[in-house]
């Protein structure tokens, strides 16, 4: 089936499989992997985006459902040339390491500070436990929110 | 690696020298998406693979009838055992692990059948549509078994895979006080984020090139093309984006797959595994069964220690024998012992295989005797920190396996600067259940909190040891306008090696203007493998001898002092070698040569942690640690692996357990296997004891893998100092607490 999305301020069409999730469509057919697949089912939170501005894991809705729907990614963040200062504090304050889950914690901490512009160390913590991350120990990913909190 | 597109404004990623904290070159592109992780990989014309796996841990293998599969929508090969060309097994240490299943499964989820298709969909399709009819065989599950069992595999009767015993001084000395317990250790995964996945391109010529993420690119190679009957240069390993590694990505898990289906179907083929194909898609950290028992005199001073180290190797050998000689080698801790006897057996069942995991052996008997050492410290009524400072290990003394101690290793020191961290202050009641043992889970008002507080001291080997010929190539090239590349082919986990390599570089050349080639078989030659608390060591060698090579070279044809802005062109290529290490005497476990182990690094650790003793749950409070680091070559990226180090512990101490019944997985997902959350990790202050290592560049030690061996030990330390319970079995649960 064709569907027709936003995706990033862009207007897409695409032919999906109805059984197909949202990442699918995102990775396999719009060109845009940024959002991750390391579970495929709701449990770790990599291929986090906004859709209609509410956070979700792009595994968990269909590519058909998007139909007509307005889709942020990873890729859409920041201006020409220019990161987030979510993407900016990630990178200075070593929150990255193999990165698989950094382009879900950067949606979900974006998605915090929009909701959240000075949130307090358990706020942080429980907005990103829904992410998981097998690298850091998410010492340094607190630290990138608080810098880009008081950026 | 290509320049991101855009760049961090008032960040110098153009500086970094040895010794400046600098943020990651591929930071950049890993926050904006652009990185192309293995999974990620596309190619025109490509199809995707898909592998059909067991579900018997034993059983032998009646028939596999592939027919319905060959003729569905879209499905391009199916292949079985019969279509692989060449060797048909493979492994790391021993070829024991067949390409595709024969005639027998020892595993739940071995791969017997692989099948390429148009569409992911249609592959899943027709993987089901295989029938493979099997005849279920007793598995045999309890590795206490094994050697009563029928042999698993012709060349081991007993079902041993390898049996160490270390025998030190008088093994039957007697000390004052004795203490013994039993030790369980459950299996962990390495729960890397990023599936086994890659892409397999034909050349068209008969040969492969495979883009992959791995920890050591040459070895895949050399396990490939074999199997393929393919000349080792007709095989050409990249490495693509690795999504976390920790030991699981030694073993081959798509190579060979990948690359059988493309050279039948002459179209590139993409695998990327679900997370629960993951889960039996490589090895798990080796579960163990740990007796010990520890004699000392009333001053404290150790005696004897006595150790038996059963490992359940699973059913192929993968890395278990190394596994075995770490768990044996460090069983009795950094401290000096003057009589040991040490036996440490693993064995092959038909449970899920196991091999490298961070911490490599040390983990598993990290836990066992420092919890010896702590009921040691009760029976003397000694302080736990008091006797770990007596028994301290210093430079000179000899080890278990007769090895005098050479080099750095700062026992003292670091428990020293550990024990004097600040221990936050208890925090009072009521309070936000976000900050109960259990969080949100937690039903009470903290009524039944305990806390308490542990320590633990924990070390390892850095480097392969046992006379592996261990070594790392670099090369150099030298451009006319000032710049320089380098390649090398150290694999990129995550860690940050490739920044060690830049930092190198821009030392050694005293320029900044160093690129660093994609990481490939084709150029250069092998970099050993990114484990073993090993590869910055051996990469900051390799680029430091190349470096030097590459500078001479140009002086030698006329080339300027200083810098590297002549317009002479230079290419060389070294190779650096850690000094050599022999094996250990299969009898006596006794060192053959000066040293089994090239070098050694160590950590102390005191945690923190409230446990709600009447649910059953716990929250750890608090981590302090001084880890022994060498020298910090970016000590940004040092802290990291400390804290991402730690957090694994702290998941095999409380959570982390790979299930089994009957040998069959039954929690292949993170609903089921749990791993530490942004809600479950304490803050970890971290202090850096710098004490170079004589024989490394610039005094580098690995510094990965010293908070995975004793976070798991400090944790269930503290555990036992809040609840009072022996907690002889990690991860502990609530039932173990509660009940």
């Amino acid at each position: 089936m064709r569907i027709e999305v936003t995706v990033n301020s862009e207007a897409r069409e695409v032919d999906v499989w109805g059984g197909e999730s949202l990442l699918h469509t995102l990775r396999e057919r719009l060109g845009l992997p940024g959002s991750k697949n390391a579970c495929e089912q709701g449990e770790c939170g990599s291929c986090s985006v906004l859709l209609d501005g509410k956070l979700v894991c792009a595994c968990l809705v269909l590519g058909a459902q998007a139909d007509g729907h307005e889709i942020v990614t990873v890729e859409g963040l920041g201006q020409e040339g220019q990161l987030h200062r979510v993407q900016e504090a990630f990178v200075e304050t070593g929150a990255v390491q193999c990165g698989f889950c950094t382009p879900g914690l950067v949606m979900a901490s974006v998605d915090l500070l929009e909701r959240r512009p000075d949130p307090s160390d358990d706020e942080i913590r429980e907005a990103l436990s829904g992410n998981l991350c097998r690298c850091t120990g998410y010492a340094k990913i607190f630290e990138a929110v608080r810098l880009a909190a008081a950026r | 690696m290509s320049s991101p597109a855009v760049t961090l404004p008032g960040t110098k990623l153009e500086l970094g020298r040895v010794g400046e904290s600098v943020p990651r070159v591929d930071g950049i592109p890993k926050v904006t998406g652009e990185f192309a992780y293995s999974s990620d990989l596309h190619a025109a014309g490509m199809l995707w693979g898909r592998t059909v796996r067991s579900p018997h841990a034993h059983a032998r293998i009646a028939s596999i009838d592939t027919s319905a599969a060959t003729g569905m929508p879209g499905v391009h090969a199916v292949l079985t055992h019969s279509d692989v060309p060449g060797a048909t097994h493979y492994g790391l240490e021993q070829a024991d692990q067949p390409v595709l299943a024969i005639d027998r499964v020892r595993y739940f989820g071995e791969a017997v059948a692989l099948v390429a298709a148009e569409e992911p969909e249609q592959a899943r399709r027709a993987a089901a549509a295989i029938v493979v009819s099997y005849d279920p065989l007793p598995p045999l599950v309890d590795a206490e078994q094994a050697s009563a069992h029928e042999a698993l595999h012709p060349d081991h009767p007993d079902n041993v895979l390898r049996r160490l015993t270390i025998r030190h001084g008088d093994p039957e000395a007697e000390g004052d006080v004795s203490v013994e317990g039993f030790y369980e250790v459950g299996t962990q995964d390495q729960a890397f984020l990023g599936p086994e996945s890659g892409l397999a391109i034909p050349d068209g010529e008969g040969g492969i090139d495979i883009y992959v993420a791995t920890q050591w690119l040459h070895v895949d190679r050399d396990q490939v093309a074999p199997c393929l009957a393919l000349e080792p240069d007709q095989v050409r390993i990249h490495l693509a984006g690795v999504g976390g590694a920790f030991g699981g990505r030694e073993d081959l898990s798509m190579q060979i797959h990948g690359a059988l289906l493309a050279l039948r179907t002459s179209r590139p083929v993409k695998i990327v595994y679900g997370r629960d194909e993951s889960f039996v898609g490589h090895i798990h950290r080796h579960p163990a069964r740990i007796r010990a028992e520890h004699r000392a005199n009333r001053d404290g001073k150790l005696v004897c220690v006595r150790m038996r180290i059963l490992l359940d190797g699973g059913a192929y050998a993968s890395s278990s024998t190394a596994v075995a000689s770490n768990a044996a080698s460090f069983a009795c801790g950094p401290y000096a012992v003057a009589n040991a006897l040490i036996e440490a057996t693993v064995v092959y069942t038909n449970n899920p295989p196991c091999g490298a995991m961070r911490g490599f052996g040390a983990v598993q008997t990290c836990f066992a005797g420092e919890a010896q050492m702590d009921r040691l410290a009760a029976a003397l009524e000694l302080d736990p920190v008091e006797l770990r400072l007596r028994n301290a290990l210093a430079p000179g003394d000899v080890l278990p396996t007769g090895q005098r101690l050479a080099g750095s290793l700062p026992v003292a020191e670091v428990i020293r600067r550990c024990a004097e961290l600040p221990v936050p202050e208890p925090e009072e009641l009521p309070r936000d259940p976000i900050r109960l043992p259990g969080g949100a889970g937690n039903v009470t008002r903290g009524e039944g909190v305990q806390r308490g507080v542990g320590f633990a001291l924990g070390f390892k080997n850095l480097c392969y040891s046992e006379g592996f010929d261990d070594f790392c190539a670099a090369r150099v090239q030298l451009a006319a306008d000032g710049s320089a590349v380098v390649h090398c082919a150290a694999a990129e986990v995550g860690q940050g090696v490739t920044n060690v390599i830049l930092q190198v570089a821009r030392t050694e050349l005293q320029t900044e203007d160093v690129r660093l080639a994609p990481h490939t078989t084709s150029t250069v030659g092998s970099a050993g493998s990114a484990s073993a608390s090993r590869m910055t060591w051996m990469a900051a060698g390799a680029v430091r001898l190349a470096c030097e090579a590459a500078l001479e070279e140009r002086r030698r044809f006329g080339g300027g002092g200083g810098g590297v802005d002549v317009d002479v062109d230079v290419d060389v290529e070294r190779i650096y070698r850690h000094p050599l290490t022999s094996p250990l005497d299969p009898q006596t476990g006794q060192i053959t040569g000066e040293r089994a182990h090239v070098a050694f690094a160590c950590a102390a650790m005191r945690a923190v942690v409230e446990v709600d003793v009447e649910l059953g749950l716990t929250r750890v409070v608090w981590v302090g640690t001084a880890q022994d680091v060498g020298k910090a070559i970016n000590p940004q990226a040092v802290h990291g692996q400390i804290e991402g180090g730690t957090a694994q512990g702290l998941g095999l101490a409380l959570m982390e357990e790979i299930q089994t019944r009957d040998g069959l997985i039954t929690n292949a997902s993170f609903t089921d296997y749990l791993i530490p959350t942004a809600l479950d990790m304490p803050p970890v202050d971290a202090v850096l004891v710098e004490d170079p290592e004589p024989d490394a560049p610039y005094g580098v030690k690995g510094v990965g893998e010293p908070p995975t061996v004793v976070s798991t030990a400090a944790i269930a330390s503290a555990l036992r100092a809040a609840t009072g319970r022996a907690l002889p079995r990690v991860p502990v649960r609530p039932q173990d607490i509660a009940l």
